[in-house]
């Protein structure tokens, strides 16, 4: 132990120095592959372009009539994402539930670990949360603009099966990584596991979740601005056509309406977490 | 050392109905190290048993066998006249209703306040409207206070578990059962970290309680005195056998020198007793 021959050499520094090259190693094949050059930036007609169609952002445009439209579409770009946030909520907490193994009875005599039964009624569940998130909004949002026409009812329902998805995977990992003892204490002295999940796991999940659900929300307002593009509603629509004409000032006007909404949000989240957690 | 037992059991078997009656039972970790084997013991409806003995003896495994939050590997287990693990996981709750365990280290949410981690002791009779309900707003407030006001924490209402001392969140662990009101307690090391007066006093009050709702009381102490004290019945507990079972008064300083033995002499030699699983298994 105190050979100073063995203090001098760290025996973790080969993996470590294996581990950077690896990641160097990686990272290079994916520039490659993503084309990524720089330069393109700073090519002649390249920077012009775009240096006119950034100076027509100013000033941004506030006509009384403007700003009438742009508060109708803020409204209801909130009231997409909102609504969609609501909708995705109704789904991920049961599926939560059903997919989290810290309310499984089974684990209670068994040091934590379920049987194996109960992890695999578990999978269709996760399965379920999967396949719900790993198909992009936008393409829901395309889907349904077919389906139920143009307008924000594509929008929320893009937003409530993706976000569902989500939502559910996160909060389920947020009720594994708390303390399982006080739920399986309640479970072990004859609560039902609803009630052992809401006195022994929710006061300990509270303030995560919020600030989770809240980002997402923050989240749920840019998908919904982008969807927008597709049809669906809101600012993003808005958007599509001022950047049609080539009106810049709309454009920086919807842009600083979205910073207002994220410091919103951003607000909002640490509000929330001050009062709870 | 079996023989040592029987003689109690008799007259206890007389009794109507045991509220624990364990026959052959054993236990072995996860990692194949045998923590108890071959346990008999009979309580009865009403009786208040201290089970001592060294640290690593399989006291707390025994307490987490009654609380049914371990299986028995061998053995029979009967709890309150029923057989847990041949029951239904409906009906295994509802005994689990019957059953407190008062844990060393209560765990309760740091951010709940000490009324709602009080009330949680009666979820198991509660329907989930009412959990829900009281969640919001805690219902049975009086009921909490006067649970805690038995444990001197009646000013602790409307505080977080985590402004709480060790002591004090025993305590309110110790409340939280009285509020759950079960038939059998199971208190693991229920005051260990109370200064010796609070300690003796907690034991009295924990005593009591269980005299006057004729409540079966099961508890691990370290502290032999306060054992001998307040209990009048002792369980010896070593390597995870019984080494005596016999009224506080006939326990004399040999048998607990017996059953405290050797442990200098173990921790001496401690760091090549990394092999104590197999040094464990000749004996059973």
């Amino acid at each position: 132990m105190l050979n100073p021959a063995a203090a001098r050499h760290d025996p973790a520094a080969a993996p470590r120095l294996m581990l950077t090259l690896l990641a160097v190693a990686l990272l290079w094949p994916g520039v490659r592959l993503s084309e990524l050059d720089l330069g393109v930036l700073f090519d002649g007609s390249n920077a012009d372009t775009m240096g006119t169609f950034l100076s027509a952002f100013w000033p941004p445009e506030h006509s009384g009539e403007f700003l009438g439209l742009l508060w109708q579409a803020t409204l209801e770009t909130l009231a997409i994402a909102t609504a969609g946030m609501t909708l995705a909520l109704a789904v991920a907490i049961p599926c939560a539930l059903l997919a989290t193994r810290v309310l499984s009875l089974s684990a209670l005599s068994r040091g934590g670990r379920p049987a194996w039964w109960a992890q695999a009624l578990r999978w269709p569940v996760r399965g379920l949360l999967i396949v719900l998130r790993s198909i992009p909004e936008i393409v829901w949002a395309l889907l349904f603009v077919r389906a139920v026409g143009l307008g924000p009812t594509a929008g929320v329902l893009a937003i409530a099966i993706t976000y569902a998805g989500m939502l559910g995977k996160v909060y389920a990992e947020i009720f594994e990584s708390v303390d399982p003892l006080p739920a399986r204490a309640l479970l072990g002295a004859g609560a039902s596991r609803l009630q052992a999940f809401l006195y022994g796991v929710l006061p300990q999940a509270t303030g995560e979740m919020l600030s989770y659900s809240v980002y997402r929300w923050e989240c749920a307002i840019r998908a919904s601005v982008v969807m927008g593009f597709v049809g669906a509603g809101g600012l993003g629509q808005q958007m599509d056509l001022s950047m049609r004409m080539f009106a810049g000032g709309e454009v920086a006007a919807m842009l600083l309406t979205f910073l207002a909404l994220v410091l919103l949000a951003d607000l909002l989240s640490r509000m929330l977490r001050w009062r709870f957690a | 050392m079996s023989t040592l037992q029987t003689p109690p059991a008799p007259g206890l078997a007389a009794q109507p109905e045991p509220a624990l009656k364990l026959a052959g039972v054993g236990h072995t970790h996860a990692g194949g190290q045998i923590a108890l084997c071959g346990l008999d013991l009979q309580v009865a409806q009403g009786e208040r048993v201290a089970i001592i003995g060294p640290s690593g003896a399989g006291k707390t495994t025994l307490l987490r066998l009654l609380a049914t939050s371990l299986k028995p590997d061998q053995g029979d287990l009967e709890l309150l006249g029923k057989r847990p693990w041949t029951l239904s996981a409906g009906a295994r709750q509802r005994l689990r209703s019957q059953i407190g365990l008062i844990h060393q280290a209560p765990p309760l949410p740091p951010r709940q306040r000490v009324v709602t981690a009080v009330l949680a002791g009666r979820l198991g009779k509660w329907s989930l409207a009412k959990s829900l309900l009281s969640l919001l707003y805690p219902l049975d407030r009086r009921g909490a206070a006067e649970a805690l006001g038995r444990l001197d924490l009646a000013d602790k209402l409307y505080m977080r578990c985590d402004q709480l001392s060790g002591g004090q969140l025993q305590r309110v662990g110790i409340a939280r059962m009285l509020y759950q009101a079960p038939e059998l307690i199971l208190a693991d090391e229920p005051v260990s970290a109370m200064d010796p007066v609070l300690a003796s006093h907690t034991l009295g009050v924990l005593n009591r309680e269980a005299q006057r709702r004729n409540a079966t009381l099961l508890a691990s102490l370290h502290a032999v005195e306060l054992a001998l004290e307040h209990f009048p019945r002792i369980v010896g507990v070593r390597d995870g056998r019984i080494l005596f079972d016999k009224p506080a008064s006939e326990i004399g300083p040999d048998e607990l020198a017996a059953l405290y033995a050797n442990e200098q002499l173990q921790h001496a030699p401690s760091p090549p007793a990394a092999a104590t699983p197999p040094l464990n298994i000749p004996r059973c």
